[in-house]
């Protein structure tokens, strides 16, 4: 990738580590020893095989600790990585035969939305996925995949035509957001998406939909309504992205890192939240070090899931799915129940807290130490 | 869309001014910088005698000015937001939320009930900019979908005055999804035959724009109103350039298709049960 690409993507912190995120540069420095021990090699001696076969092995234990803690301001520079899989890159890996489908016939094509029949293990769907773009000009051409109303209304148009034909819809999730722009609000962006999430969710197909990125807000969920949702272990999912969110609530986009702490954006939050259902394992390092592995996760959380809900009736499908929607989010049911559940909590940290210092004495008790 | 974004200098103009003027009595309007005698205001329905500028009004009192006297009939009034992340910005999320709850003495952003209007009954849902600029968290969301689930179970026209700086960032994705939850309710409404009315207010943005604000059979704006997905800073930054006058108001998406009709508040009642009249069952 040229710099001035790596320039466009920006805040992706890789510069001056050819390649390595910021929080990767213990792997750059190993990187480094590697190719230095691999010009000295040239001579050919054993020790120094030995030497590189062991920062070989440091290396891939390092990775494995970096990424197995990742934070969630890290995770968003993983999900962000310029190398990273796209939904085009999915389409040459896991599925076949793309027939891309152009336009809303309305007014355009937007680049930001690819849309098409293709075939996907056993299964023929309609493909449905944001596209960031390889290339400086595809970006520019795509608008770095934040979509258009056009964008919108294209992939709902696809959605109606698998419907009439009982295709299955796929939705792969990867954007910053709905472009943010006066043709945008001109031609209707919040209707468009609206419109996209009132039908997802009586479209009488199955419908399952994967955040391989960014998952940017409003834009994302534009196609993420579905029968199940699924994030890649190192994508985010947010109302907000974390720069935006620091510079609202902290007045100083400094506090990114808080930001992406507090809003709770990484697959297992968001898990543990009941907003998504699975996590696809991502291989070692991220997906863009290993796209083919990537791939095949993502293709056996597709099929799986269409294999599924073939076996369903459409009226218990779509009932199933509008069940599944209605239940998201959580509430009490007056401030009452809320003081109530405070007061509980606090008993029962007031309990465990005493319980601990009963059995701290035990201990200390047990072992004789004078505390 | 930003909070911060939704108040504009003019707001900002306007708080200071109230601060030099004695409270109550009469004040400087936002728009056209005459001093107004508030009770006038009052007995025109927050709109400037002057100018015509439609202040922004909160829940109750949008109520009373819209419904048959006495006829309101609140439910799901208590539902209280768990504070699901934890959340905390440089004040903790519960304590913001205890703040606006004692200032405005409402427990969120929207009420809900049942009513009159020039004796035709309607659910009617009424969002508060008063509060956290009715941003919408979880509480908001799980209202909207009572309203539509009970005008659906009522067999009535369903009314929701639409006002709102976005989703509550402070319920992070949990208040992105309640986005798709108002929505595909709305679709059971629908599909139901349901009629569902929008009166957009000042401003209905960002995520509440891009759900149930944007749904409505008919959709009536307030003149002036702003209305727009993305931040119009945002906006500015991205394009880098100056913002077209008049961009993101109602008039503009009457304009551009978006809207049908925009209503002055004095006759919105009227025009409510005149679309009741057309479309009600
Ligand atoms: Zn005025």
């Amino acid at each position: 990738m040229s710099s001035s690409a790596t320039a466009l993507t920006n805040s992706n912190h890789t510069s001056g580590l050819s390649g390595f995120l910021e929080f990767e540069k213990p792997l750059a420095r190993i990187q480094h020893d590697i190719e230095q021990l691999q010009h000295e090699q040239d001579g050919g001696s054993k020790k120094l095989a030995v030497n590189i076969r062991q920062q070989h092995a440091r290396f891939k234990s390092t990775m494995k600790r970096l990424y197995s803690s990742l934070t969630p301001w890290e995770t968003v520079l993983v999900a962000r990585h310029p190398n990273r899989p796209l939904s085009t890159d999915y389409l040459k890996l896991i599925f076949r035969d793309f027939t891309e489908l152009h336009g809303d016939r309305t007014f355009g094509d937007d680049k930001a939305l690819i849309t098409g029949f293709a075939r996907i293990g056993k299964h023929k769907v309609m493909f449905i996925g944001h596209n960031k773009g390889k290339d400086v000009k595809e970006r520019v051409a795509c608008n770095f995949g934040c979509a258009h109303p056009e964008g919108y209304r294209k992939a709902l148009r696809k959605m109606k035509l698998a419907e009439k034909y009982g295709l299955p819809v796929v939705c792969l999730i990867d954007t910053q957001g709905a472009y943010p722009g006066i043709g945008a609000e001109e031609r209707g962006i919040s209707h468009a998406i609206a419109v996209n999430l009132m039908e997802m969710s009586r479209l009488r197909t199955p419908v399952v939909c994967a955040v391989i990125g960014e998952g940017g807000s409003g834009g994302a969920l534009g196609i993420g309504v579905g029968d199940r949702a699924a994030m890649f272990q190192h994508a985010f999912y947010s109302v907000i992205s974390p720069e935006g969110c620091a510079a609202i609530l902290w007045k100083t986009a400094d506090h990114r890192k808080q930001a992406a702490e507090a809003l709770r954006i990484t697959a297992p939050e968001l898990k543990k939240l009941g907003l998504i259902d699975t996590i696809i394992p991502e291989p070692m390092g991220g997906a863009h070090r290993n796209p083919e592995a990537a791939g095949e996760a993502l293709e056996k959380y597709i099929t799986t899931s269409l294999d599924e809900f073939k076996l369903l009736a459409t009226d218990a499908l779509v009932a199933k799915r509008q069940q599944r929607i209605r239940d998201l989010g959580s509430f009490y049911d007056s401030p009452s129940e809320l003081a109530a559940r405070e007061k509980a909590k606090q008993l029962s940290a007031r309990r465990s807290a005493s319980r601990s210092t009963r059995l701290a004495k035990r201990y200390v008790a047990s072992t004789n130490i004078t505390a | 869309m930003a909070i911060d974004e939704a108040l504009g200098p003019k707001d900002k103009a306007a708080l200071q001014d109230r601060v030099e003027i004695p409270a109550g009595l009469w004040t400087r309007c936002e728009s056209c910088g005459h001093i107004v005698y508030e009770k006038e205001v009052a007995e025109a329905l927050n709109v400037c005698p002057e100018c015509g500028h439609h202040r922004r009004v909160d829940a109750r009192t949008r109520v009373a000015q819209l419904v048959d006297a006495d006829t309101f009939e609140e439910f799901a009034a208590d539902l209280t937001s768990t504070d699901p992340l934890k959340f905390t910005d440089r004040l903790p999320y519960k304590e913001r939320l205890e703040r606006e709850q004692k200032k405005t003495g409402e427990v969120d952003a929207v009420i809900i009930g049942k009513a009159f209007i020039r004796g035709r009954g309607v659910i009617l849902a009424v969002m508060n900019p008063k509060f956290i600029m009715a941003s919408m968290g979880a509480v908001v969301g799980e209202k909207i979908t009572r309203a539509v689930e009970r005008a659906l179970e009522e067999g009535l026209p369903l009314i929701v005055v639409t006002a709102s700086g976005g989703a509550r960032m402070q319920e992070g994705m949990i208040s992105l999804v309640q986005m798709a939850k108002t929505s595909a309710a709305l679709a059971r409404f629908d599909d139901a035959g349901g009629l569902y009315v929008v009166v957009a207010s000042d401003p209905t943005t960002a995520g509440v724009a891009a759900s149930f604000a944007s749904l409505g059979d008919v959709i009536i704006a307030e003149p002036k109103a702003m209305i727009g997905f993305a931040g119009p800073r945002v906006i500015a930054n991205t394009i880098n350039a100056e913002l077209p006058e008049g961009f993101q108001t109602a008039e503009f998406m009457l304009e551009h298709g978006f809207i049908d009709r925009i209503v002055d508040r004095g006759q919105l009642r009227s025009e409510l049960a005149r679309v009741i009249d057309y479309c009600g069952k």
